[in-house]
């Protein structure tokens, strides 16, 4: 978001710390949750992000035993489509920046 | 021996008692009814009816069930989790009330063998693990469901509906593990 008045002394030293929050990346976490069956969370990773089965099964596992686990990363675009796509099969998702 | 989904040459097959079959359509159609009620009025405005959604925010359901169905999709921002929300939550109420009444409308209506193809199955899995994710909600499961159950008394209300909730939990199980080939 550009600033409606930026002083000169800024122009020359740019914020590092703010270039550095700017790149930062969209993360799609998932949460644990006490009813989803842990094959058919499995099965949703294995169909939605194309996980093969042992990957898909270690994902939801982190998910299962320590709450919550990153399931992509990208554009807030992107993660708001993942999001969405976990919504509709029952998975409890939330995007945020990392 | 409780009813399951297995693979036949046919597609996936499931054999259902007239009882079984009679309660799936209920509880499908019951979650199709409170999908429909705590909607956001429809468009009136002649923008938001060309854009197909509304303008003005969409609050969280009330309801628990509906929470959980149509949840947030931000925890740290209310005014993204609110756009996140005007954006989404139409579509999502649609496919989930489609796909609910797929299981309504394809289940044999007298009980007996239902066949379906892949693409139809995986909608029967979305709309179940639905309508265990609403019966949970309102069960108020936890993890410790089998410790509870151990501890409940025999006339306890919640019982017959814990039954039916592990009922679902079988049915889904064996459709996961049909469809996925594991």
């Amino acid at each position: 978001m550009p600033r409606a008045s930026v002083l000169p002394q800024q122009m020359e030293r740019p914020e590092v710390a703010d270039d550095i929050r700017v790149e930062k990346p969209w993360i799609t976490i998932v949460w644990n949750d006490p009813i989803n069956l842990m094959s058919y969370v499995a099965f949703i990773f294995q169909k939605l992000f194309g996980h093969s089965r042992e990957k898909a099964h270690k994902l939801m596992l982190d998910v299962h035993h320590k709450g919550r686990a990153v399931v992509s990363s990208g554009s807030r675009e992107q993660m708001e489509h993942d999001v969405a796509r976990l919504h509709a099969h029952g998975l409890w998702a939330t995007l945020q920046q990392d | 021996m409780p009813h399951r989904f297995r693979r036949t040459r046919h597609g996936l097959e499931i054999k259902l008692s007239r009882p079984e079959a009679l309660m799936l359509r209920q509880l499908a159609e019951d979650l199709v009814r409170l999908l429909e009620s705590d909607s956001p009025p429809a468009p009136v405005d002649p923008l938001e009816a060309l854009v197909g959604m509304s303008l003005t925010p969409t609050p969280r359901p009330v309801d628990p069930v509906l929470a959980r169905l149509l949840p947030d999709g931000y925890t740290d921002d209310d005014q993204a989790a609110a756009d996140f929300r005007r954006y989404t939550e139409p579509e999502l109420r649609s496919a989930k009330r489609a796909a609910l009444r797929s299981v309504a409308t394809t289940l044999s209506r007298e009980g007996g063998r239902t066949v379906l193809d892949d693409a139809t199955a995986q909608v029967w899995l979305t709309a179940i693990n639905d309508l265990r994710l609403a019966m949970g909600t309102r069960l108020g499961v936890t993890e410790e469901l089998y410790d509870d159950l151990q501890r409940m008394a025999p006339d306890d209300p919640r019982l017959p509906h814990l039954n039916v909730y592990e009922w679902l939990g079988g049915l889904e199980e064996s459709l996961v593990q049909a469809l996925a080939g594991w």
